[in-house]
């Protein structure tokens, strides 16, 4: 069989085995990237079956991948949305930061990763799946729960601190000096402000620019524009994600919109193939090792999770039960802690075994994310129940003292 | 009524606002166009009972439901110095021979000496249609006349 055959066969093998995969993931109502993962960590080095005449194309697509990940990232958001939602949300957010990013980076001290490692893990650690989350929002109907704005704007804080670390870490990760590195952390602060800027002032420019009715040529270009754009930011140490994202910002409207819906599966395939990379290139013999600290990890950070969740809402008048549901609701990690993991190990400035510790618990917290969003009303309202005696009058009179004394959320 | 207003980053707007009762009703309009009715739980305000998709269709049909009967109690309340004058809704279902036809061909003036005064449609009003007003299966005609004259346009929106 010529090389071109080979590929192809095992190129469609692979392609064929992440569609059950994500079919199975449905049908157990779970985020198909565990699974994805899972299915890397079969094939890859140290692996049942490995695939090695598909690794240039793998390696480019897996790149596009995450380009694709931050550009639709940045295309569900809106510059005025961001504003509103760091403004709203900035104390719950800094919480958010203090809170779960100390656990990777204590985790990945004691484990002697030095301060590279630290700053790595805590990413890790830090970052909810704005993808599982949302997924899980709706398929639970509780977007029209008085919780959920506070959930979500969590959430856009958190993608715009990427923005900013992304760059930050890709500017360590290169191991430049400590000039060197403040230049480039100067850099691309300096870039971000500018597109965020341009975002804010002149978004219809740059959606005309990309903006065609025919549907090949928008696909063609914006994806084009995605790729230049990630291209040139990452020639200039802001990393390719980071310049995907902030365009994704500054294209707004009904463009945002018809962009989102050409991309979706274009996106779904290359984050798919970036998944499988990921495990591909971490040896499943590393992971048992790191099993006890993803395990410590999760633990951990799941209840750093739901205290900033149950901070943020109470801020906000809500009660107990939603309190509860909008900390459950945060914890899911995902696509992002790989990401952070993901550049870490090419750029070969960290220990092997942390992509090991990131996958598993990616693992963990992608399954734990959804299952805790699931039972955690069940639990509080058990947990409620057992605190108050038996002899105490009926719910009703608790349920109209919550209500008297939660104040309608901020609208306008 | 003080409707509000709250973002969802991401995922749309929500609308909606506090009955009498405590409630929350209102609607969650996602950036795809799906619409949600919610309906928040009595024992947990800040949660939802249910949230319902709905079509753009359903939502116009529930949004007639709700604005018709109103609409007709008001029209019915300025006629009441009016004896024999009544109002009332009926409706263009979907076999009636009226569906795609206008205004003009049901000739309800001429055969019954009714008025049709108003139409709703996907939860609008349109009030005093012209001649030339196009019917759709769905749409709702708010009706003014006499009692025999009311049954008379029932049954030519029927069966023409």
């Amino acid at each position: 069989m010529d090389h071109t055959a080979l590929s192809l066969i095992e190129l469609g093998a692979v392609f064929f085995a992440l569609g059950v995969l994500g079919r199975l993931a449905g049908r157990i109502g779970l985020s198909p990237i565990p699974l994805y993962l899972l299915g890397g960590l079969c094939f890859g080095s140290g692996g049942l079956i490995p695939l090695t005449d598909i690794g240039d194309f793998t390696h480019l697509a897996s790149e596009i991948g995450v380009v694709l990940l931050l550009l639709l990232l940045g295309l569900e958001y809106s510059a005025a949305e961001l504003f509103t939602g760091l403004r709203r949300s900035w104390t719950a957010g800094l919480l958010d930061i203090v809170l779960n990013a100390a656990p990777g980076a204590a985790v990945a001290l004691l484990l002697g990763w030095g301060p590279i490692g630290a700053i790595v893990m805590a990413g890790v650690t830090y970052i909810s799946s704005s993808g599982i989350i949302a997924k899980v929002l709706g398929d639970l109907g509780r977007l029209g729960n008085r919780e959920t704005p506070v959930v979500l704007s969590i959430l856009v804080f958190e993608d715009l601190v990427m923005a900013l670390y992304l760059p930050i870490l890709t500017a360590i990760l290169g191991g430049v000096s400590l000039l060197g590195g403040l230049e480039a952390v100067g850099i691309s602060l300096l870039v971000i402000t500018v597109v965020l800027v341009i975002a804010l002032k002149f978004g219809r420019y740059v959606s005309a620019l990309v903006d065609s009715d025919d549907r090949e040529v928008f696909l063609l270009k914006i994806l084009g524009a995605a790729l230049l754009v990630a291209g040139l930011a990452s020639a200039m140490q802001v990393s390719a994600a980071v310049g995907a994202f902030l365009l994704g910002i500054a294209v707004s409207g009904s463009t945002a919109h018809n962009a989102t819906r050409l991309l979706e599966p274009l996106r779904d395939l290359f984050a798919a193939v970036f998944f499988v990379v990921f495990g591909l290139n971490t040896d499943p013999k590393s992971i048992p090792p790191v099993l006890g600290w993803a395990v410590v990890l999760a633990v951990a950070t799941t209840l750093t999770k739901v205290g900033t969740g149950w901070w943020a809402a109470r801020r906000q008048n809500i009660g107990k039960l939603g309190r509860a549901r909008a900390g459950a609701a945060l914890v899911a990690r995902g696509e992002f802690s790989i990401v952070i993991a993901g550049l870490a190990v090419t750029a070969g400035a960290v220990d092997g075994e942390l992509a090991a510790l990131a996958t598993a618990y990616v693992l963990l917290m992608a399954v734990l994310g959804p299952t805790a969003a699931r039972v955690v009303e069940p639990i509080a309202k058990a947990l409620q129940r057992k605190r108050k005696p038996p002899a105490e009058p009926e719910p009703k009179t608790e349920a109209a003292k919550t209500e008297a004394d939660s104040q309608p959320v901020t609208g306008s | 009524m003080n409707v509000e207003v709250t973002p969802l980053p991401g995922i749309g707007v929500r609308k909606d606002f506090a009955t009498r009762g405590g409630r929350r009703i209102g609607v969650v309009t996602q950036r795809d166009g799906k619409i949600e009715l919610i309906v928040s739980k009595s024992d947990d305000p800040d949660a939802c009972l249910a949230s319902l998709p709905l079509s753009a269709e359903e939502a116009g049909a529930l949004a007639n439901l709700l604005g018709a009967p109103q609409l007709v109690a008001q029209l019915n309340e300025e006629h009441r110095e009016l004896p024999g004058i009544n109002t009332k809704q009926l409706p263009i279902t979907e076999n009636s021979p009226f569906d795609g036809r206008t205004l003009g061909d049901t000739a309800m003036r001429t055969r019954t000496s009714v008025s049709i005064v108003a139409v709703m449609r996907a939860g609008q009003v349109h009030p005093s249609p012209t001649p030339d007003f196009l019917f759709t299966a769905g749409d709702l005609l708010v009706v003014v006349g006499t009692s025999e004259g009311l049954e008379a346009a029932a049954k030519i929106l029927k069966h023409g």
